[in-house]
Protein backbone atom coordinates (compact mmCIF):
# COMPACT_ATOMS: atom_id res chain seq x y z
CA UNK A 1 0.00 0.00 0.00
CA UNK A 2 1.13 3.54 -0.49
CA UNK A 3 2.14 6.02 2.15
CA UNK A 4 0.90 9.62 2.62
CA UNK A 5 4.30 11.81 2.40
CA UNK A 6 4.65 15.42 4.38
CA UNK A 7 6.89 17.70 3.24
CA UNK A 8 7.85 20.24 6.52
CA UNK A 9 9.60 23.75 5.04
CA UNK A 10 11.71 21.71 2.83
CA UNK A 11 14.69 24.15 1.17
CA UNK A 12 17.44 22.79 -1.75
CA UNK A 13 20.46 24.43 -2.89
CA UNK A 14 22.54 24.08 -6.07
CA UNK A 15 26.19 25.45 -4.00
CA UNK A 16 24.87 28.64 -3.24
CA UNK A 17 21.68 28.90 -5.82
CA UNK A 18 19.02 27.88 -3.71
CA UNK A 19 16.44 26.13 -5.84
CA UNK A 20 13.73 25.40 -3.53
CA UNK A 21 12.65 27.78 -1.07
CA UNK A 22 10.48 26.51 2.08
CA UNK A 23 7.94 23.87 0.36
CA UNK A 24 5.70 22.34 3.13
CA UNK A 25 3.12 20.34 1.72
CA UNK A 26 0.97 16.49 2.26
CA UNK A 27 0.67 14.37 -0.38
CA UNK A 28 -2.19 12.04 0.16
CA UNK A 29 -1.70 8.51 0.28
CA UNK A 30 -2.83 5.92 -2.60
CA UNK A 31 -3.25 9.01 -4.57
CA UNK A 32 -1.83 10.65 -7.63
CA UNK A 33 -0.19 14.01 -7.02
CA UNK A 34 1.10 16.23 -10.44
CA UNK A 35 3.96 18.81 -9.85
CA UNK A 36 3.27 21.64 -13.03
CA UNK A 37 5.25 24.89 -13.47
CA UNK A 38 7.62 26.07 -16.26
CA UNK A 39 11.16 24.72 -17.02
CA UNK A 40 13.63 25.90 -13.94
CA UNK A 41 10.84 26.22 -11.07
CA UNK A 42 12.00 23.33 -8.79
CA UNK A 43 9.62 20.87 -9.45
CA UNK A 44 12.39 18.26 -10.72
CA UNK A 45 14.40 19.13 -7.55
CA UNK A 46 11.40 18.63 -5.47
CA UNK A 47 10.81 15.09 -6.44
CA UNK A 48 14.44 14.45 -6.38
CA UNK A 49 14.19 15.39 -2.72
CA UNK A 50 11.89 13.26 -1.76
CA UNK A 51 13.78 9.95 -2.55
CA UNK A 52 17.15 11.80 -2.12
CA UNK A 53 18.67 12.29 -4.99
CA UNK A 54 19.20 15.50 -4.63
CA UNK A 55 21.94 15.29 -2.81
CA UNK A 56 23.52 13.00 -6.05
CA UNK A 57 24.25 15.95 -7.69
CA UNK A 58 27.95 17.25 -6.61
CA UNK A 59 27.26 20.87 -4.09
CA UNK A 60 23.68 20.34 -3.66
CA UNK A 61 22.12 19.84 -0.53
CA UNK A 62 18.64 20.29 1.20
CA UNK A 63 16.95 21.14 4.60
CA UNK A 64 13.67 20.74 6.50
CA UNK A 65 12.24 17.84 7.16
CA UNK A 66 10.41 14.88 4.47
CA UNK A 67 8.31 11.94 6.34
CA UNK A 68 7.25 9.18 3.53
CA UNK A 69 4.68 7.46 5.64
CA UNK A 70 6.76 6.95 9.13
CA UNK A 71 10.36 7.31 7.48
CA UNK A 72 11.63 10.42 8.38
CA UNK A 73 13.99 10.51 5.15
CA UNK A 74 16.60 13.21 6.29
CA UNK A 75 17.18 12.12 9.95
CA UNK A 76 19.40 9.31 10.10
CA UNK A 77 17.67 7.23 7.56
CA UNK A 78 20.09 5.62 4.78
CA UNK A 79 19.74 7.08 1.34
CA UNK A 80 19.41 3.13 0.09
CA UNK A 81 16.50 2.62 2.00
CA UNK A 82 14.72 5.89 1.39
CA UNK A 83 15.14 4.93 -2.62
CA UNK A 84 13.95 1.13 -2.04
CA UNK A 85 10.44 2.32 -0.16
CA UNK A 86 10.54 5.23 -3.56
CA UNK A 87 10.66 3.99 -6.50
CA UNK A 88 11.54 6.29 -9.63
CA UNK A 89 10.34 6.58 -13.48
CA UNK A 90 12.14 9.02 -15.33
CA UNK A 91 11.72 11.08 -19.04
CA UNK A 92 13.65 9.21 -21.05
CA UNK A 93 13.35 5.19 -20.82
CA UNK A 94 16.92 3.81 -19.25
CA UNK A 95 16.58 -0.05 -19.11
CA UNK A 96 20.09 -1.57 -18.66
CA UNK A 97 20.38 -2.02 -22.42
CA UNK A 98 22.30 -5.49 -22.48
CA UNK A 99 19.93 -7.14 -19.80
CA UNK A 100 17.12 -9.21 -21.06
CA UNK A 101 13.66 -8.05 -20.20
CA UNK A 102 13.57 -10.29 -17.21
CA UNK A 103 16.52 -9.00 -15.67
CA UNK A 104 15.93 -5.92 -16.17
CA UNK A 105 12.88 -6.42 -14.01
CA UNK A 106 14.94 -8.44 -11.52
CA UNK A 107 18.10 -6.28 -11.17
CA UNK A 108 17.06 -3.92 -8.38
CA UNK A 109 16.29 -7.41 -6.27
CA UNK A 110 18.97 -9.14 -7.35
CA UNK A 111 21.37 -5.81 -6.52
CA UNK A 112 20.11 -6.29 -2.70
CA UNK A 113 21.00 -9.99 -2.80
CA UNK A 114 17.66 -11.64 -3.87
CA UNK A 115 17.96 -14.81 -5.16
CA UNK A 116 14.90 -17.19 -4.48
CA UNK A 117 14.24 -18.15 -8.11
CA UNK A 118 10.84 -19.48 -8.19
CA UNK A 119 9.93 -15.99 -6.12
CA UNK A 120 11.55 -13.88 -8.35
CA UNK A 121 10.02 -15.27 -11.21
CA UNK A 122 6.43 -14.39 -9.38
CA UNK A 123 7.58 -10.67 -8.91
CA UNK A 124 8.78 -10.20 -12.57
CA UNK A 125 5.39 -11.61 -13.49
CA UNK A 126 3.85 -9.54 -11.24
CA UNK A 127 5.97 -6.21 -11.81
CA UNK A 128 5.55 -6.61 -15.80
CA UNK A 129 1.62 -7.28 -15.15
CA UNK A 130 1.25 -4.51 -12.56
CA UNK A 131 3.10 -2.00 -15.41
CA UNK A 132 0.61 -3.26 -18.38
CA UNK A 133 3.52 -4.77 -20.35
CA UNK A 134 3.39 -8.66 -19.60
CA UNK A 135 0.85 -9.60 -22.30
CA UNK A 136 3.46 -7.76 -24.79
CA UNK A 137 6.75 -9.65 -23.80
CA UNK A 138 6.34 -12.66 -21.48
CA UNK A 139 7.29 -14.67 -24.80
CA UNK A 140 10.32 -13.08 -25.11
CA UNK A 141 11.14 -11.80 -21.60
CA UNK A 142 14.77 -13.80 -21.55
CA UNK A 143 15.69 -13.75 -25.03
CA UNK A 144 15.32 -9.93 -26.01
CA UNK A 145 17.07 -7.47 -24.17
CA UNK A 146 15.05 -3.84 -22.58
CA UNK A 147 16.89 -1.83 -25.56
CA UNK A 148 14.81 -3.94 -28.24
CA UNK A 149 11.39 -2.48 -27.23
CA UNK A 150 9.45 0.34 -28.63
CA UNK A 151 9.76 3.72 -26.29
CA UNK A 152 6.36 3.47 -24.66
CA UNK A 153 7.43 -0.29 -23.76
CA UNK A 154 10.70 0.70 -22.52
CA UNK A 155 8.92 3.48 -20.25
CA UNK A 156 6.69 0.75 -18.83
CA UNK A 157 9.61 -1.77 -18.41
CA UNK A 158 11.38 0.75 -16.29
CA UNK A 159 8.06 1.34 -14.32
CA UNK A 160 8.23 -2.52 -14.05
CA UNK A 161 11.46 -2.66 -12.79
CA UNK A 162 10.77 0.27 -10.33
CA UNK A 163 7.70 -1.53 -9.00
CA UNK A 164 9.75 -4.95 -8.88
CA UNK A 165 11.34 -4.22 -5.45
CA UNK A 166 8.20 -2.92 -4.16
CA UNK A 167 8.09 1.05 -3.10
CA UNK A 168 5.53 2.55 -1.22
CA UNK A 169 5.82 5.48 -3.80
CA UNK A 170 6.32 6.29 -7.35
CA UNK A 171 7.95 9.11 -8.78
CA UNK A 172 7.56 10.11 -12.29
CA UNK A 173 9.59 12.78 -13.80
CA UNK A 174 8.06 13.63 -16.75
CA UNK A 175 7.21 9.69 -17.61
CA UNK A 176 5.39 10.50 -21.30
CA UNK A 177 7.50 13.60 -22.49
CA UNK A 178 9.27 11.19 -25.23
CA UNK A 179 6.35 8.72 -25.98
CA UNK A 180 3.50 9.17 -28.79
CA UNK A 181 0.05 9.44 -27.51
CA UNK A 182 -0.54 5.88 -27.44
CA UNK A 183 1.66 4.97 -25.08
CA UNK A 184 1.18 8.08 -23.60
CA UNK A 185 -2.06 6.92 -22.93
CA UNK A 186 -0.89 3.03 -21.93
CA UNK A 187 1.03 5.04 -19.17
CA UNK A 188 -1.83 7.09 -17.80
CA UNK A 189 -3.75 4.14 -17.75
CA UNK A 190 -1.34 2.64 -16.25
CA UNK A 191 -1.02 5.09 -13.37
CA UNK A 192 -4.81 4.94 -12.79
CA UNK A 193 -4.25 1.10 -11.65
CA UNK A 194 -0.96 1.73 -9.67
CA UNK A 195 -2.87 4.53 -7.52
CA UNK A 196 -4.24 1.35 -5.58
CA UNK A 197 -1.79 0.15 -3.68
CA UNK A 198 0.71 3.08 -4.18
CA UNK A 199 1.26 6.30 -3.59
CA UNK A 200 2.42 8.46 -6.93
CA UNK A 201 3.74 11.62 -7.47
CA UNK A 202 4.11 13.14 -11.35
CA UNK A 203 6.01 15.83 -12.02
CA UNK A 204 4.60 16.88 -15.86
CA UNK A 205 4.41 19.68 -18.55
CA UNK A 206 1.45 18.63 -20.38
CA UNK A 207 -0.75 20.00 -18.46
CA UNK A 208 -3.95 18.12 -19.75
CA UNK A 209 -1.67 15.31 -18.47
CA UNK A 210 -2.32 16.54 -14.94
CA UNK A 211 -5.71 16.92 -15.41
CA UNK A 212 -6.10 13.61 -16.26
CA UNK A 213 -4.26 11.44 -14.23
CA UNK A 214 -3.72 13.54 -10.98
CA UNK A 215 -6.22 13.96 -8.07
CA UNK A 216 -4.14 16.74 -6.54
CA UNK A 217 -1.88 19.53 -8.26
CA UNK A 218 0.71 21.60 -6.79
CA UNK A 219 2.14 24.82 -9.15
CA UNK A 220 5.55 25.43 -8.45
CA UNK A 221 6.82 28.85 -9.59
CA UNK A 222 10.92 30.15 -8.95
CA UNK A 223 11.59 27.21 -6.79
CA UNK A 224 8.30 28.17 -4.81
CA UNK A 225 4.86 25.93 -4.51
CA UNK A 226 2.39 28.75 -4.87
CA UNK A 227 -0.71 26.80 -4.97
CA UNK A 228 -1.52 22.94 -3.79
CA UNK A 229 -5.37 22.03 -4.21
CA UNK A 230 -7.65 19.24 -5.86
CA UNK A 231 -6.83 19.03 -9.71
CA UNK A 232 -9.71 20.01 -10.77
CA UNK A 233 -9.97 23.52 -8.78
CA UNK A 234 -6.29 24.26 -10.20
CA UNK A 235 -7.78 23.96 -13.58
CA UNK A 236 -11.21 25.58 -13.71
CA UNK A 237 -10.71 28.20 -10.51
CA UNK A 238 -7.79 28.43 -9.28
CA UNK A 239 -6.82 30.57 -6.58
CA UNK A 240 -3.79 32.36 -7.05
CA UNK A 241 -3.60 34.79 -10.01
CA UNK A 242 0.16 33.33 -11.02
CA UNK A 243 -1.42 29.95 -11.19
CA UNK A 244 -4.22 31.14 -13.76
CA UNK A 245 -1.33 32.99 -16.08
CA UNK A 246 0.50 29.74 -16.20
CA UNK A 247 -2.15 27.75 -17.02
CA UNK A 248 -4.01 29.80 -19.52
CA UNK A 249 -0.59 30.29 -21.27
CA UNK A 250 -0.03 34.13 -20.57
CA UNK A 251 3.25 33.22 -19.40
CA UNK A 252 5.77 30.82 -19.13
CA UNK B 1 1.60 34.39 -24.07
CA UNK B 2 -0.86 32.99 -26.80
CA UNK B 3 -1.52 35.70 -29.07
CA UNK B 4 -3.57 33.94 -31.54
CA UNK B 5 -5.63 31.84 -28.92
CA UNK B 6 -6.06 35.78 -27.19
CA UNK B 7 -7.44 37.10 -30.53
CA UNK B 8 -9.78 34.20 -31.11
CA UNK B 9 -11.12 35.03 -27.69
CA UNK B 10 -11.40 38.41 -29.04
CA UNK B 11 -13.39 38.03 -31.47
CA UNK B 12 -15.82 35.41 -29.58
CA UNK B 13 -16.52 38.05 -27.23
CA UNK B 14 -17.40 40.71 -30.23
CA UNK B 15 -19.31 38.21 -32.00
CA UNK B 16 -21.49 37.47 -28.85
CA UNK B 17 -21.85 40.88 -28.18
CA UNK B 18 -23.02 41.97 -31.76
CA UNK B 19 -25.68 39.09 -31.43
CA UNK B 20 -26.69 40.80 -28.03
CA UNK B 21 -27.45 44.03 -29.84
CA UNK B 22 -29.64 41.67 -32.25
CA UNK B 23 -31.28 40.41 -29.23
CA UNK B 24 -31.99 42.99 -27.60
CA UNK B 25 -33.47 45.49 -30.78
CA UNK B 26 -35.90 42.34 -31.22
CA UNK B 27 -37.45 42.83 -27.58
CA UNK B 28 -37.05 46.62 -28.07
CA UNK B 29 -38.97 46.73 -31.38
CA UNK B 30 -41.66 44.00 -30.39
CA UNK B 31 -42.16 46.09 -27.52
CA UNK B 32 -42.73 49.36 -29.57
CA UNK B 33 -44.71 47.19 -32.09
CA UNK B 34 -47.04 46.34 -29.51
CA UNK B 35 -47.43 50.17 -28.28
CA UNK B 36 -48.04 51.47 -31.79
CA UNK B 37 -49.62 48.89 -32.97
CA UNK B 38 -46.93 49.10 -35.90
CA UNK B 39 -46.90 45.90 -38.08
CA UNK B 40 -44.21 47.19 -40.09
CA UNK B 41 -42.02 46.84 -37.38
CA UNK B 42 -43.43 43.07 -36.48
CA UNK B 43 -42.34 42.09 -39.89
CA UNK B 44 -38.77 43.48 -38.80
CA UNK B 45 -38.50 40.97 -35.74
CA UNK B 46 -39.74 38.11 -38.05
CA UNK B 47 -37.01 38.91 -40.50
CA UNK B 48 -33.73 39.69 -37.81
CA UNK B 49 -35.13 36.05 -36.10
CA UNK B 50 -32.91 33.97 -38.77
CA UNK B 51 -29.81 36.34 -37.98
CA UNK B 52 -29.84 35.50 -34.83
CA UNK B 53 -29.87 31.63 -35.23
CA UNK B 54 -27.43 32.13 -37.96
CA UNK B 55 -25.43 33.94 -35.74
CA UNK B 56 -25.94 31.58 -32.91
CA UNK B 57 -24.60 28.88 -34.91
CA UNK B 58 -21.36 31.08 -35.72
CA UNK B 59 -20.63 31.61 -31.94
CA UNK B 60 -21.56 27.92 -30.93
CA UNK B 61 -18.65 26.58 -33.98
CA UNK B 62 -16.77 29.11 -32.88
CA UNK B 63 -16.54 28.42 -29.35
CA UNK B 64 -16.58 24.42 -30.16
CA UNK B 65 -13.31 24.85 -32.78
CA UNK B 66 -11.29 26.66 -29.41
CA UNK B 67 -12.57 23.91 -27.13
CA UNK B 68 -10.99 21.14 -28.94
CA UNK B 69 -8.32 23.15 -30.44
CA UNK B 70 -6.80 25.15 -27.87
CA UNK B 71 -8.24 23.19 -24.64
CA UNK B 72 -8.36 26.07 -22.78
CA UNK B 73 -8.06 25.97 -18.83
CA UNK B 74 -9.35 28.28 -15.76
CA UNK B 75 -10.74 31.54 -16.78
CA UNK B 76 -10.59 30.83 -20.58
CA UNK B 77 -12.29 27.87 -20.00
CA UNK B 78 -15.14 29.57 -17.78
CA UNK B 79 -15.07 32.20 -20.10
CA UNK B 80 -15.80 30.18 -23.55
CA UNK B 81 -18.19 27.98 -21.28
CA UNK B 82 -20.36 30.77 -20.40
CA UNK B 83 -20.28 32.04 -23.92
CA UNK B 84 -22.20 29.02 -25.50
CA UNK B 85 -24.98 29.32 -22.46
CA UNK B 86 -25.25 33.28 -22.91
CA UNK B 87 -25.59 32.63 -26.57
CA UNK B 88 -28.14 30.34 -26.02
CA UNK B 89 -29.95 32.83 -23.80
CA UNK B 90 -29.89 35.46 -26.42
CA UNK B 91 -31.24 32.92 -29.03
CA UNK B 92 -33.94 32.23 -27.01
CA UNK B 93 -34.77 36.40 -25.72
CA UNK B 94 -34.50 36.64 -29.84
CA UNK B 95 -37.76 33.75 -29.79
CA UNK B 96 -39.51 35.84 -27.23
CA UNK B 97 -39.36 38.69 -29.48
CA UNK B 98 -40.84 36.79 -32.50
CA UNK B 99 -43.25 35.49 -30.25
CA UNK B 100 -44.15 39.17 -28.76
CA UNK B 101 -44.25 40.17 -32.45
CA UNK B 102 -46.66 37.43 -33.54
CA UNK B 103 -49.24 38.58 -30.63
CA UNK B 104 -48.93 41.51 -32.11
CA UNK B 105 -49.91 40.97 -35.31
CA UNK B 106 -53.06 38.98 -33.69
CA UNK B 107 -53.66 42.14 -32.06
CA UNK B 108 -53.96 44.81 -34.76
CA UNK B 109 -56.50 42.68 -36.52
CA UNK B 110 -59.22 43.82 -33.32
CA UNK B 111 -60.29 46.72 -31.30
CA UNK B 112 -57.72 48.87 -29.46
CA UNK B 113 -59.03 48.09 -25.94
CA UNK B 114 -58.11 49.76 -22.98
CA UNK B 115 -56.23 47.03 -20.36
CA UNK B 116 -54.86 47.29 -16.58
CA UNK B 117 -51.25 46.61 -17.64
CA UNK B 118 -48.05 48.75 -18.56
CA UNK B 119 -46.68 46.61 -21.12
CA UNK B 120 -44.25 49.80 -22.25
CA UNK B 121 -43.00 49.82 -18.85
CA UNK B 122 -42.29 45.72 -18.03
CA UNK B 123 -40.80 45.84 -21.51
CA UNK B 124 -38.60 48.95 -20.59
CA UNK B 125 -37.67 47.11 -17.35
CA UNK B 126 -36.79 43.70 -18.91
CA UNK B 127 -34.71 45.27 -21.74
CA UNK B 128 -32.77 47.36 -19.51
CA UNK B 129 -31.68 43.82 -17.43
CA UNK B 130 -30.36 42.71 -20.62
CA UNK B 131 -28.65 45.71 -21.57
CA UNK B 132 -26.91 45.68 -17.95
CA UNK B 133 -26.29 41.63 -18.48
CA UNK B 134 -24.42 42.53 -21.55
CA UNK B 135 -22.55 45.13 -19.80
CA UNK B 136 -21.58 43.45 -17.01
CA UNK B 137 -19.87 41.06 -19.94
CA UNK B 138 -18.58 43.65 -21.61
CA UNK B 139 -17.13 45.13 -18.32
CA UNK B 140 -16.23 41.21 -16.76
CA UNK B 141 -17.72 42.81 -13.89
CA UNK B 142 -19.34 40.33 -11.57
CA UNK B 143 -20.81 43.31 -9.15
CA UNK B 144 -22.65 44.29 -12.60
CA UNK B 145 -24.16 41.18 -13.16
CA UNK B 146 -24.91 40.69 -9.59
CA UNK B 147 -27.38 43.64 -9.87
CA UNK B 148 -29.11 42.51 -12.49
CA UNK B 149 -30.12 39.21 -10.03
CA UNK B 150 -31.75 41.74 -7.99
CA UNK B 151 -33.90 43.18 -11.03
CA UNK B 152 -35.50 39.94 -11.77
CA UNK B 153 -37.69 39.80 -9.05
CA UNK B 154 -39.17 43.14 -9.96
CA UNK B 155 -40.50 41.88 -13.56
CA UNK B 156 -41.64 38.83 -11.55
CA UNK B 157 -43.94 40.98 -9.47
CA UNK B 158 -44.95 42.93 -12.49
CA UNK B 159 -45.50 39.91 -14.47
CA UNK B 160 -48.08 38.75 -11.37
CA UNK B 161 -49.82 41.91 -11.29
CA UNK B 162 -50.46 41.57 -15.12
CA UNK B 163 -51.66 38.19 -14.55
CA UNK B 164 -54.42 39.34 -11.67
CA UNK B 165 -55.39 42.18 -13.50
CA UNK B 166 -56.10 40.80 -16.78
CA UNK B 167 -57.85 37.82 -15.75
CA UNK B 168 -59.93 40.06 -13.74
CA UNK B 169 -60.54 42.12 -16.43
CA UNK B 170 -61.91 38.68 -18.67
CA UNK B 171 -64.22 37.83 -16.07
CA UNK B 172 -65.63 41.45 -16.01
CA UNK B 173 -65.22 42.71 -19.86
CA UNK B 174 -65.68 39.45 -22.19
CA UNK B 175 -65.22 41.95 -25.41
CA UNK B 176 -61.67 41.97 -24.74
CA UNK B 177 -61.07 38.75 -23.32
CA UNK B 178 -58.76 37.98 -26.84
CA UNK B 179 -56.56 41.67 -26.52
CA UNK B 180 -56.42 40.89 -22.77
CA UNK B 181 -54.97 37.09 -23.29
CA UNK B 182 -52.69 38.62 -26.20
CA UNK B 183 -51.60 41.32 -23.27
CA UNK B 184 -51.06 38.43 -20.81
CA UNK B 185 -48.97 36.09 -23.20
CA UNK B 186 -47.11 39.43 -23.79
CA UNK B 187 -46.22 39.69 -19.99
CA UNK B 188 -44.96 36.37 -19.64
CA UNK B 189 -43.10 36.98 -23.17
CA UNK B 190 -41.04 39.51 -20.92
CA UNK B 191 -41.01 37.68 -18.06
CA UNK B 192 -39.10 35.15 -19.59
CA UNK B 193 -36.58 37.70 -21.76
CA UNK B 194 -36.07 39.09 -17.57
CA UNK B 195 -35.08 35.32 -16.83
CA UNK B 196 -33.01 35.01 -19.62
CA UNK B 197 -31.24 38.26 -18.38
CA UNK B 198 -30.82 36.37 -15.18
CA UNK B 199 -29.17 33.47 -16.76
CA UNK B 200 -26.86 35.91 -18.64
CA UNK B 201 -25.55 37.28 -15.46
CA UNK B 202 -24.91 34.33 -13.56
CA UNK B 203 -22.86 33.25 -16.39
CA UNK B 204 -20.87 35.99 -15.62
CA UNK B 205 -20.71 35.83 -12.16
CA UNK B 206 -19.31 32.36 -13.07
CA UNK B 207 -16.72 33.13 -15.82
CA UNK B 208 -15.23 36.10 -13.43
CA UNK B 209 -15.75 34.58 -10.14
CA UNK B 210 -15.68 30.61 -10.69
CA UNK B 211 -18.62 30.20 -8.50
CA UNK B 212 -21.96 28.84 -9.56
CA UNK B 213 -24.85 31.17 -8.40
CA UNK B 214 -27.80 29.15 -10.34
CA UNK B 215 -30.60 27.95 -8.32
CA UNK B 216 -29.09 29.82 -4.94
CA UNK B 217 -26.47 27.13 -5.08
CA UNK B 218 -24.13 26.63 -2.19
CA UNK B 219 -21.09 28.83 -3.30
CA UNK B 220 -18.62 26.95 -0.66
CA UNK B 221 -17.14 23.46 -1.78
CA UNK B 222 -18.77 20.58 -1.68
CA UNK B 223 -17.48 18.85 1.54
CA UNK B 224 -13.79 16.93 0.92
CA UNK B 225 -12.76 13.51 2.05
CA UNK B 226 -8.82 14.96 1.67
CA UNK B 227 -7.94 18.11 1.84
CA UNK B 228 -4.13 19.15 0.24
CA UNK B 229 -2.68 20.99 2.54
CA UNK B 230 0.08 23.60 1.75
CA UNK B 231 1.85 26.12 4.52
CA UNK B 232 4.70 28.78 4.11
CA UNK B 233 4.76 31.00 0.90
Amino acid sequence: MGVGIKVDHLNAWFGKVQALHDISMEIAANHATAIIGPSGCGKSTFVRCLNRMHETVPDARASGKVRIGDLDIYNGTAAVTVRRRIGMVFQKPNPFPTMSIYDNVAAGLKLNGFHDRKRLNEIVERSLKLSALWDEVKDTLRKKSGASLSGGQQQRLCIARALAVEPEVLLMDEPCSALDPISTGKIEELIFELKENFTIVIVTHNMQQASRVAEFTGFFLLGKLIEFDRTEKIFTTPSDKRTEDYITGRFG
Amino acid sequence: MRTRFQQELDQLRTRLLRMGGMAEQAVDRACQAYVDRDLNRCHMVLEGESKINEAEREIDELAFDLLAMQQPMAVDLRFILAVTKINSDLERVGDQAVNIAERVMDLVELPKADLPVDIARMAAAASAMVRRALESFIEGKAELAQAVLEMDNVVDRMRDDAFINLVKTMNERPDVTRQALDALLVARNLERVADHATNIAEDVIFWVRGADVRHNAQQENPPQEITPRVTGN
